[in-house]
Order: structure tokens, then C-alpha cells, then sequence
């Protein structure tokens, strides 16, 4: 990039600086520590020039390049932001599906564009939520859905199409969601490609973290793989795939694992999509990507630069990607609650102010931010709306909109970001090498990966080796009172009792050849989709096809392990 | 020689949230305790009969899911119904401090909110041959 004379002036010039200006320094105080790394320790030297870009090979034309063309490293859009912000959205769903509702509206009035309708656990592992196992679970982590009935009460005065996009989580329930929701919109009279549903439905990842899964990964897999090919053929407009490296960082692995682990799982779907006779160009454009905004800032911008380049590059070269969409990665992104604390609470907003921060820097398409109250609960209307605030704040009255990836060039930024693109093929040649992602996942190398950085980091916080203000440093004797958010007591209850009330007054007949019909469908190896939908459309609960589904593939069970 | 301290670390419910769980199991084990974790989705039925087998001075309970109220009183109330009362019962997780002395009236030795060190929770866990009725 520099003409090779000046850079031999710079390394001399370096050399002077470190013998004279830094030594003096150096002389009267030493730094706070030997070596630094980021937190996913990476080495950090003291100062980054242009020998640092020449030494990783930074080359402007070929490596970098321009937004909205490959490798896409300075972002997907050659406008982003300035066209306009990312999309805010705020994750919510609780109690019942009638509080859901109304917090769907409340958001929506604050000024959020979107949402991530939250499910709770009764919901994820398909049961329904008069299963005594449900007991107590019910509405606690987000909305239950038990039927078609559910999610009518939860759109309620919200038209499907009224909204660019939204989200609806739940790594294993995939096809059950995508059958809710063709359902409703036939129900509505809304044709189903007037708005863009992007669902999570990665299942193998619920193997190796998350744990919502609810038969075996055998099942699990099919199924998911019939969702990206339903709707590669039938709804191109939806995203039926959603990557995640956001739960394997929250639960405590590195940014290079963040994004390795799910490129590998990605690889895998690929390789059953091309089976089916699908090409990458039929579907891959259409995924998305979740990841967990951490606290450094500038390894996590670095971070999405470098994936948006790995994923063009394996799209594209590997892969034989030919339309530029494919080679897009749509990042959503969760600013990661692990790195909030219970105590001074108010403070987790100046985390997640910098969570986000990092990510507008990065040009990310989708932010989801924690409430400050996250430790203690679902949030409340105050801390959804700080959360959307904040998102605002950044968008409107920091200017860091007002041009594309505004840190490229930055000697620290673009050695970090081919830093992490190394290590980032790097281990994922190593999933490869161990025959990929679901071998990987059953030998539990991915398992076993985060829990030793878990525990590394624990270490780190136990020792101070690593300080974290309202944990082991910095702390308070007072204890501040945070606002509950309230439940409806009776909602588990109320919920129970309208499942009950469904199962009498619909068609059972009709339930019960759907229910055949989706054994026959799952036994055999044509998509299941059809038989779903049929199912959902019947007000067959969400509870009976896991249980067609849990019959034919089995239950899933987890060991006892010994320390 | 004392036998060494033997923990049943349990993950009851529907919550697959699992790195707290296994955390504390592998930082009690380092300090000699012998720790049983149970995997995930665990009926409260399941954990007493596994911490009445393996013969467990403790059960800590791991539950990020809200459903702490529901859980842990029907691990107490086996424990009871059991005659294993000895065991005493203990756990963390994303826990309202309005909850807390509610659990403990329950007969809930101890919660850990977020936040406690983890040496805390292994000097707890070893002063319980002392706790033990």
C-alpha cells in the first residue's frame, strides 16, 4: 500500500521513537500489565502503523474493496445507514399471548421498526402449556403459542403486512413456526410474500449450546432442512435460516469460535441443500446471522468486518455463489447479557450504549439490545424503551451513520479484522478436519471448546485478572431497587385453560387425519412442510406434532456427567 | 480419612441454559468435591431419586427460566416426602432478591444470585458437612 522506501523510514523512524520518546516513558512508569489481548486474546501491541497493514497484506483494492461489492468487508450496502438506520428491533413476548400483543404495540409507538417475538420454553421444546412438564414455565421467558389461536391473539390489530420484517426465535421449532404463520396469513387473506418472516430454525447448534431441542438431531436436521427448501421454493421472501454464534459467545467461547462455529454448521446445511438439488444462489441469500455484540469495541467491529469477507469468500469460491445477494451476510445482532451485571443495573445501559456502538461501527442490518434489568427479569416497558432509546441515541445523534464503515483504514482496526479472519479458517478447518459440524458437535468438541473459556474467564474475574465494574471491582454496599415487572399471575392459568377450551371446540376429526398424515409425511422423505401446515391450519396444537415428531424420531435425552 | 463432599448439580425444567451449571460443577470439582451434574431437562423427580442414589450431601440447583418458585419446592417437598431431608438443597440463577427469602422459608438453604463469586458458592459447599442436620 505505502511505497516500499517510505515504509523502510517508517520502521526506522519506529526504532527511534522506541529508543528515545517511549523509553523516557518507559522509565518513569511501567504499563499495567506485560501483554494485553483482546478478550478473545488476540495479542495487542502498544501502537499500530502502516507496517502493521503492510505485514498483514492489507491490500485496499483487492482485499477490501467497496461496500456493496465482494468481498463486501465494508459492508453489505454501498449506502448503509445514510439510506437509513439499521433496523431496531426489541426482543419481547411474555405472560400471555393478549400482554405480548399489547407490548408488540407499545414498541411499535416507541418508535421500534421491528421485533423478535420471544418464545417461552413450554413453546420451544413443543409442548403445550397444560403439559405437566410445563408446569411453572409457562409465559415466563416469552409469549406461549399453542396453536394457530395463539398467534392470532398475538397479532391481534398488528396486520402481517404492516411490518417490513420480524423476527420469530426458536432454533428447533422451525417448521412448527413457519406452518403458524402461513396459517395466519391464509386466515388474514394476506399473501404471504407481502411480508418478510425470518425465522432462527438452527437446530444442530441446540446440540451443542441453547439446548431447546425436543427430539434427536436426526429429526431435528430434517425438518430444519425442510424449511430452507420449502421455502426456497415456495417464499424466497422469507429467511429461513438464521446462523447463530450468539449463544456459544454467551456462553463463553471467543469471537473467532463466535464465528466459526456457525459457519460450520452453515456448511453442513449447504452441503444437504445441494443434495436436494437446490444451488447455493436458491436459498443463501437469503439466511441471516446472529452474534452477540460484546463490550471490546473494536474487536467487535473488526469482527463483523471479517465475517462478511469469510462468508463471501466461502460463498462464493467454495461454494460457486454467482449472484451477489448470496455473498451478502444480513448480521442481526443481540448485545450479549453475559456482560451485564445484577448490581448497579443502571450502569448495564452504558454497556449496551457500547455494545451497540461497536456494531453501528461495524454496519450491521439488525440490533436487538438487553434491557438494563435483564440479570433480574424479562424487562420492563421502561427498560424495552431505554433499550429502543439507545438505539436512537446512536442512530440520530452520533453521526456515525453519516458515512460507511467509518473505521476502515485504521492500522489497529484492519490488522485486528485479518487477524480474525485467519484464525477464523483456521478453526474452522479444524471442525473440518473432525469431519464437520454435526461430528464435531457429537464428539462434543464444540461443548467442551466453551466450556474451558468459560471457565478461563471465570478464572479472569476471580483473580482480577480481568476487572468488571460491580463485580469484583467498584462495588456498592447499597442494593438498588429495580421496578418488577408485573405478570399477570393468572396468565399460566388463563392459558391452560384456553388450550383446554380449543381442543373442544375444533375439529378433531380434521386434527386427527392431519396428525396422520404428518406421521406418514415424517416417516417418509418428502418435505414435511405440507403436512405441518395442515396440521397448524386444523388448530392442531403445537404440543401434538412434537409429539408425532418426538414418536417417530424419538425423545431426546442427556446424560449425567461426573466432575 | 473424611470422605470427601459429594454434590448432585442439577438443571431441573426446561431451561438448556447450561454454562453456570457446568461452570460451578468443574470449580467445585477442583477443590475435591465430587459433583454429579445431571444434564439438562431433569424432573424434580429425577434429580432426588439420582441425589438419594448417588448418595449427595447437597443438591444446587441451576434455573435461569423463572420457574424457580415451582422447582425448587417440589425438590424440597421430595425431599421430604423422601426422608432426605439431610440433603440440603441450594442453587442459583436468574432469581428476583424478592424471591429469595421466600425460597429460603421453603427450607431452601442458600441462593447465589448472579454475580457471586464462584469461591463464594465453594466456600459454601464445603462448610456443608458442618450444616448438615
Amino acid at each position: 500500500m505505502f511505497d516500499k522506501e517510505y515504509l523502510k523510514k517508517i520502521e526506522a523512524e519506529k526504532k527511534r521513537w522506541e529508543e528515545t520518546t517511549l523509553k523516557e516513558r518507559l522509565a518513569q512508569g511501567k504499563e499495567m500489565r506485560d501483554s494485553f489481548k483482546t478478550d478473545s486474546q488476540i495479542e495487542v501491541n502498544r501502537l499500530y502503523t502502516p507496517l502493521d497493514l503492510e505485514a498483514v497484506g492489507f491490500d485496499y483494492l483487492n482485499d477490501t474493496s467497496w461496500p456493496g461489492e465482494y468481498p463486501f468487508v465494508r459492508g453489505i450496502d454501498p449506502v448503509m445507514y445514510r439510506a437509513a438506520p439499521w433496523v431496531m428491533m426489541q426482543y419481547s413476548g411474555f405472560g400471555s399471548a393478549e400482554e405480548t400483543n399489547r407490548r408488540f404495540k407499545f414498541m411499535l409507538s416507541q418508535g421500534a421498526s421491528s421485533f423478535a417475538i420471544a418464545l417461552d420454553l413450554p413453546t420451544h421444546k413443543a409442548l403445550d402449556s397444560d403439559d405437566p412438564v410445563a408446569e411453572g414455565e409457562v409465559g415466563k421467558v416469552g409469549v406461549p403459542i399453542d396453536s394457530l389461536k395463539s398467534l392470532e391473539a398475538i397479532f391481534d390489530g398488528i396486520p402481517l403486512d404492516s411490518i417490513k420484517m420480524f423476527v420469530c426465535v426458536g432454533m428447533s421449532t422451525g417448521p412448527i413456526i413457519l406452518a403458524l404463520f402461513l396459517s395466519l396469513a391464509e386466515k388474514a387473506g394476506i399473501d404471504p410474500r407481502r411480508f418478510g418472516l425470518f425465522m432462527t430454525n438452527e437446530s444442530l447448534m441446540e446440540f451443542a449450546c441453547r439446548g431447546t431441542q425436543f427430539t434427536t438431531p436426526a429429526g431435528h436436521f430434517r425438518l430444519s432442512a425442510d424449511v430452507v427448501e420449502y421455502c426456497a421454493r415456495n417464499y424466497p421472501n422469507f429467511s429461513p435460516l438464521q446462523l447463530c454464534g450468539y449463544h456459544t459467545r454467551e456462553a463463553g467461547c471467543t469471537a473467532i469460535q463466535e464465528l466459526a462455529f456457525p459457519l460450520a454448521n452453515c456448511i453442513t446445511y449447504i452441503e444437504e441443500m445441494t443434495r436436494r438439488g437446490l444451488s447455493i444462489d436458491d436459498y443463501a441469500g437469503n439466511f441471516s446471522w446472529f452474534f452477540s455484540s460484546s463490550l471490546e469495541l473494536l474487536e467487535e467491529v473488526a469482527k463483523y468486518r471479517a465475517f462478511r469477507k469469510i462468508w463471501a469468500n466461502i460463498a462464493k469460491n467454495r461454494f460457486g455463489a454467482k449472484n451477489p445477494k448470496t455473498m451478502h451476510a444480513r448480521i442481526m445482532i443481540y448485545t450479549g447479557g453475559s456482560h451485564l451485571t445484577r448490581r448497579q443495573p443502571y450502569i448495564n445501559i452504558v454497556r449496551t450504549t457500547i455494545q451497540a456502538l461497536s456494531s453501528a461501527l461495524a454496519g450491521v442490518q439488525f440490533m436487538n439490545l438487553s434491557s438494563f434489568d435483564e440479570a433480574y427479569q424479562t424487562p420492563t416497558e421502561e427498560g424495552a424503551t431505554i433499550a429502543v432509546r439507545t438505539q436512537q441515541i446512536l442512530a440520530y445523534e452520533t453521526g456515525v451513520t453519516k458515512t460507511v464503515d467509518p473505521l476502515a483504514g485504521s492500522y489497529y482496526v484492519e490488522t485486528l479484522t485479518k487477524k480474525i479472519e485467519d484464525a477464523v479458517y483456521d478453526y474452522l478447518q479444524r471442525i473440518e478436519n473432525m469431519g464437520g459440524a454435526v461430528k464435531a458437535i457429537e464428539k462434543g468438541f464444540y461443548q467442551s471448546e466453551i466450556a474451558e473459556q468459560a471457565y478461563r474467564y471465570n478464572k479472569e474475574i476471580e483473580t482480577k485478572e480481568r476487572i468488571k465494574v460491580a463485580l469484583n471491582e467498584f462495588l456498592t454496599d447499597q442494593e438498588v431497587k429495580v421496578a418488577s415487572l408485573k405478570y399477570d399471575p393468572d396468565a399460566e392459568k388463563k392459558t391452560i385453560a384456553a388450550v383446554k377450551e380449543l381442543r373442544k371446540e375444533r375439529d378433531n376429526n380434521k386434527v386427527k387425519q392431519a396428525l396422520e398424515n404428518l406421521r406418514k409425511a415424517l416417516k417418509g422423505t418428502e418435505n414435511a412442510m405440507p403436512s405441518i401446515i395442515e396440521a397448524m391450519k386444523a388448530y392442531a396444537t403445537v404440543g401434538e406434532v412434537g409429539a408425532v415428531i418426538r414418536e417417530v424420531y424419538g425423545k431426546y435425552e442427556e446424560g449425567m456427567v461426573r466432575f | 480419612m473424611q470422605r470427601a463432599i459429594r454434590i448432585l448439580i442439577g438443571k431441573p425444567g426446561l431451561d438448556g441454559h447450561d454454562r453456570g451449571a457446568k461452570l460451578i460443577s468443574r470449580v467445585l470439582a477442583d477443590a475435591g468435591v465430587e459433583v454429579i451434574y445431571t444434564g439438562k431437562f431433569q424432573t424434580p423427580e429425577q434429580i432426588v431419586a439420582a441425589a438419594i442414589q448417588e448418595d449427595v450431601d447437597g443438591i444446587g440447583l441451576s434455573i435461569l427460566s423463572g420457574s424457580h418458585m415451582t422447582m425448587f419446592k417440589r425438590v424440597q417437598d421430595l425431599l421430604r416426602e423422601k426422608k432426605a431431608e439431610d440433603i440440603v438443597l441450594f442453587g442459583g440463577g436468574v432469581i428476583m432478591p424478592g424471591d429469595i427469602p421466600k425460597l429460603e422459608q421453603m427450607g431452601v438453604d442458600r441462593i447465589f444470585p448472579p454475580d457471586t463469586p464462584t469461591s463464594k458458592i465453594v466456600e459454601y459447599v464445603k462448610s456443608i458437612p458442618d450444616r448438615k442436620k
